[in-house]
């Protein structure tokens, strides 16, 4: 039986691994909160977005700078609204930056794509991308794809 | 311990059982004090519950983790997706495994010690000792060991996801030949740091709190003879993996 002295002291060094093991994991094993709450939003308007789905992915030059935060249908163009929270690090976008829909792999995700324009002006909260892709449905690009070889053959 | 008197329909019995074991939990809660022997005494639970059960956690999260990288890597690999294998395990030891299992092996390694020692205290009438020395054995023998339990809890999870991981880097980096970067790299990526690893690690939370609650209780409320102190032993186990599942839904599907 060990002392009660080395006991609490064993009981400290178990809860020091624990902590060390803390910071372990959230360092070495999570996106270190890069993409969590906070950040500014902006709106993108698609008129087809596809399988996209709320906290899919931010992206700009292949980096993730957010997250897609809500998806709603505008009910006075029936374009789908998409509300992006992008962190706040990346406050400088200029302001006629693209946002297309993209997806990662051949069965992968879908994204969202920003690609920066030239303005000086930069991006604010609640602003709203005016330019879009939509995303590239598969079922339209085969049947616009049968129709395009019909003509051919006539 | 159970009333003689009291006999209904045997569907109320669980109930009474619930709501005895609440009443336990809230007089408990109602006699803590905070003061240094608590500490000190506090201290020797969490050495009791959290060390000595390190070196089961730590064989067990070391091959669980071997195991569901073998299998999730087979998987993926049929879907051409083996770099995914670091999100799946990541992901499935953060958010699930890593609370409930620990949970369930502390339940049946420190938890039935715990009982077992309470329910000879009991029986052995040392409980109405300490109280005829004007010590409460509420604030002296079950507060140090709930609030041990609390603590243990979510630190052998911390330790059991880190030896799991390892296992995991074992078996896909080292046997497998996945690439190191391309394994830390898409875990990086995908596993979000409030979301599922602080969900995981609030899971782990209520577990300990559970398991050292009905431990404790069970312990206090066993019969005082060797046989009571045996099924008390054994409700601990049965009625901690239980309450753990059935909380792991409710608080993944109010979480997600």
């Amino acid at each position: 039986m060990k002392s009660s002295h080395q006991i609490e002291l064993t009981a400290g060094l178990f809860l020091l691994l624990a902590v060390a093991a803390l910071i372990f994991l959230a360092v070495q094993a999570t996106d270190r909160g890069v993409v969590a709450d906070g950040g500014y939003q902006v709106t993108a308007h698609f008129t087809n977005i596809g399988g996209l789905k709320t906290r899919a992915k931010v992206t700009m030059g292949g980096v993730t700078i957010g997250t897609v935060e809500s998806i709603g249908l505008n009910l006075e163009t029936f374009e789908a609204e998409v509300v992006l929270q992008i962190a706040d690090r990346y406050s400088d976008l200029p302001e006629d930056t693209s946002a297309s829909i993209l997806t990662s792999g051949i069965l992968g995700d879908q994204y969202v794509g920003l690609e920066p324009g030239g303005s000086p002006e930069p991006l604010r909260d609640g602003d709203r991308i005016m330019l879009t892709n939509s995303a590239v449905v598969l079922e339209q690009l085969i049947s616009r794809y049968l129709f395009n070889t019909e003509n051919e053959e006539e | 311990m159970s009333d003689p008197g009291a006999k209904g329909p045997a569907l109320l019995s669980p109930l009474r059982e619930l709501g005895r074991a609440v009443l336990f939990l809230a007089t408990a809660l109602a006699h803590m004090r905070l003061t240094r022997l608590q500490i000190a005494e506090t201290l020797r639970q969490i050495y009791f519950a959290g060390v000595r059960s390190l070196v089961i956690i730590v064989t067990c999260g070391f091959f669980v983790g071997l195991v569901l990288t073998l299998q999730t890597y087979d998987t993926l690999t049929r879907f051409g997706a083996g770099d995914a294998v670091s999100t799946v395990l990541a992901l499935s030891l953060f958010r699930e495994l890593g609370p409930v299992l620990t949970a369930i092996l502390f339940a049946g390694r420190a938890g039935t010690s715990i009982t077992a020692e309470i329910g000879l205290m009991r029986a052995t009438e040392q409980l109405d000792a300490l109280e005829l020395m004007a010590i409460d054995p509420l604030e002296r023998i079950v507060q140090p060991r709930l609030i041990g339990g609390l603590i243990a809890v979510p630190a052998l999870v911390l330790v059991f996801n880190m030896t799991a991981l390892l296992g995991g880097v074992v078996f896909a980096v080292a046997l497998m030949g996945v690439d190191p970067g391309t394994f830390w790299g898409n875990m990086q990526n995908t596993v979000e740091l409030g979301r599922d690893f602080g969900h995981g690690m609030l899971k782990a939370v209520a577990f300990g709190a559970i398991a050292a609650w009905l431990a404790v209780y069970h312990g206090w409320s066993a019969r005082p003879t060797s046989e009571g102190v045996a099924l008390a032993t054994t409700q601990t186990v049965i009625t901690t993996a239980i309450a753990v599942l059935i909380l792991d839904f409710v608080l993944s599907a109010f979480m997600l």
